[in-house]
């Protein structure tokens, strides 16, 4: 048996022995849904980094800047800064006014029912999307590392799939956290340990390793790898890379997989605490990622790396080249782990939506009968949830570029979650319409946007093989490849105009008096269930 | 048959009733929570925002000025880049220093609530 495969199976059993321990823990909706509200400030910062850092920082992120430099570490600054607007706008009136989702606080002020289920909508999509571009990844991955051991990518994508819903139906939020945290453990010492070991290489000396950074050989030439432009070329490279950061900005704080995340937590306090301890990790990740990326691109090599697996392998490669192969195993490992707890996480947010919003409130009318019966369904819902992420997973290939589905799942958030999240907590005069209009807006809009832009539009030359090539066959319509430039402001306009133009809500006015005093004070909150 | 399933409850057990939700979002402290929330808010997040968008677009419009070493090889583009970590923290701190003061002024409002309830005898 390789060595991949065996610290394979050791976290597996680690993480199935904590989906027993939590199912023995699991009774109710409240333990099953939000992990009795009774995880700490620290361990759901931990678990809300895990939910966060996902393959495509990971082995993405490291990859972009091994092959383009520094445009990849722009990429890296997003991610944390996106952290702000959670911090700021979103997390502590979302715990105070919420439940379970974030449909939740629309519903408390609007007509429950169409907002619920435009909310439920946007979520099911943006889990989706996210959840089939890690399936596809790590089956991918896996058939990479573990080449020789004889598992396929199918066979990859079902064991990555099998697992998550064992995790969720089992084991509901509690385990889901608990596999996050070991995640994030295991994925910060492994980049801490990878980056001393580069930092080794250079004899400990910064200008070393940034003087060949400078000088990064890229087939005959010799490039600076600090200079700016290398992947973002114009005319249209620096408006997409604005477009990208508004996607992540705006986006982060309209993940459902990050916002039921708060709801795990006793009170808004715990929330911002919980924030905090996830900016300083995912902030010390991300700046890791120049000794990640630059790390390969100095140490292993762009050729090296493209003979070996591709871009997507720059950390496994580097991690090989440094300590060999027991370190190249527990580098992929995490890798591994990584996008196993993200699925989770995608898998439990979204059958927590449907079940608490499409089946109890939108199907059953809210009637508390119904609502005893929101797990049981939820349960159901990951199990399908699961078997059409592997399905979609197996048809679409291992050669799919799923690039721009995570791009889609973050314009969807950024551009049909956010602006009605944010309408909700802060306008009065915010109406049903307005919701629904903003939800249906900024979804369409970051859907046709991605189908009319470069990554699924494009011409290809004729020595582009069949899997690689564009869907449609045409000259993009438009130009980017990241529509939130166009389609945030799109949801914003939506939102504003159905409320403008419905008929003012003197109900959902009132109740906002009631969701503003909530929101601030935490008077009437979810309380956390003492002791298990 | 919109809005709130379920009663809420103060900190000692009382039913919160629809003309305590009015009290409270009419009253002074109430009103002076949410001034002292946007008074951080607010800058605060027009200021993270202008400080994150000059990045990209200060590399993607001036790549020759980021370009400039700045020590050593470290040019502008790069240290303006980790600059932004380093301020996304120093807001984060800065909140949870405030956001301690915003509890405070929440707790009070609570406690006021709960006093009135005691002596309408509830």
């Amino acid at each position: 048996m390789s060595t991949p495969l065996i610290m394979f199976l050791v976290f597996i059993a680690i993480t199935l022995g904590i989906t027993y321990w939590a199912a023995k823990r699991s009774s109710g909706a409240s333990a099953y849904f939000a992990a009795n509200r009774s995880i700490t400030g620290w361990q759901n910062g931990i678990a809300v980094a895990g939910d966060y850092m996902s393959a495509a920082s990971f082995l993405g992120i490291a990859g972009i800047i091994a092959f383009q430099g520094y445009d990849g570490f722009l990429y890296s600054v997003g991610w944390l800064v996106a952290y702000l607007t959670v911090l700021l706008v979103v997390a502590e009136p979302l715990r105070n006014a919420g439940k379970y989702t974030m449909a939740d606080v629309l519903a408390y002020r609007l007509r429950p029912r169409p907002v619920r289920f435009m909310a439920s909508v946007s979520t099911l999509t943006v889990s989706t999307f996210y959840m089939v571009a890690q399936m596809v990844g790590a089956g991918t991955l896996v058939a990479l590392l573990l080449k020789g051991s004889g598992i396929s990518y199918n066979w990859a994508v079902v064991i990555v799939g099998v697992l998550m819903v064992a995790y969720v139906v089992f084991g509901g939020m509690l385990a889901t956290t608990w596999v996050q945290i070991i995640k994030a453990v295991l994925l910060m010492s492994g980049t801490i340990l990878l980056s001393i070991l580069v930092m080794a290489h250079f004899h400990f000396s910064f200008a070393e390793f940034f003087d060949a950074i400078a000088h990064v050989k890229d087939g005959d030439k010799v490039v600076n790898f600090l200079t700016p432009g290398l992947r973002y070329k114009p005319p249209y490279g620096p408006l997409d890379l604005i477009s990208l950061g508004l996607a992540l900005i705006f986006g982060t704080a309209g993940l459902p997989h990050i916002l039921v995340r708060f709801y795990t937590v006793p009170d808004a306090k715990t929330a911002r605490i919980s924030v905090v301890w996830a900016m300083i990790i995912i902030g010390s990740f991300y700046i890791m990622t120049t000794f990640l990326g630059f790390g390969a691109a100095t140490i292993v090599g762009k050729a090296y790396i493209a003979k070996n697996g591709g871009i997507n392998m720059s950390g496994p490669l580097l991690a090989q080249n440094l300590a060999g192969d027991v370190f190249f195993a527990f580098i992929s490992a995490i890798a591994f782990a990584t996008i196993l707890a993200v699925v989770a996480g995608l898998t439990i947010s979204a059958s927590t939506s449907f079940a608490h919003d499409v089946y109890s409130n939108v199907i059953k009318h809210g009637e508390p009968a119904s609502q005893a019966k929101e797990v049981t369904v939820a349960r159901i819902t990951a199990f399908v949830v699961g078997a059409v992420a592997i399905l979609i997973a197996i048809v679409l290939g291992p050669t799919f570029n799923v690039a721009f589905l995570v791009a889609l799942a973050f314009a969807v958030a950024a551009s049909a979650n956010l602006p009605v999240i944010v309408f909700s907590i802060f306008w009065r005069r915010f109406t049903t319409e307005g919701a629904v209009w903003g939800l249906a807006t900024g979804l369409l809009s970051s859907l046709i946007l991605i189908i009319v832009g470069p990554s699924i539009m494009n011409v290809d030359g004729p020595n582009v093989a069949v899997a690689a090539r564009h869907l449609i066959q045409a000259h993009p319509w438009f130009p980017l490849e990241n529509p939130g430039i166009v389609s945030i402001p799109l949801g914003f306009l939506g939102a504003f105009l159905g409320t403008m133009m419905s008929k003012e809500d003197l109900d959902a006015e009132e109740r906002y008096t009631e969701l503003e005093v909530r929101a601030n004070t935490g008077l009437g909150s979810e309380r956390a269930v003492a002791g298990h | 048959m919109a809005g709130p399933q379920t009663t809420s409850k103060t900190e000692s057990g009382t039913s919160v009733t629809r003309s305590d939700w009015n009290q409270i979002a009419a009253s002074a402290e109430f009103r002076e929570l949410l001034a002292a929330k946007s008074r951080f808010i607010v800058p605060a997040t027009v200021f993270f925002i202008v400080y994150y968008f000059a990045l990209p677009v200060l590399v993607g419009y001036a790549p020759k000025l980021m370009s400039e070493p700045v020590i050593g090889v470290l040019n502008w583009a790069y240290l303006f880049a980790l600059s932004q970590f380093l301020v996304a923290w120093l807001i984060a701190f800065l909140y949870v220093r405030a956001a301690n003061g915003f509890d405070e002024k929440g707790k009070k409002i609570l406690s006021n609530l709960d006093s009135t309830h005691r002596q309408e005898g509830r």
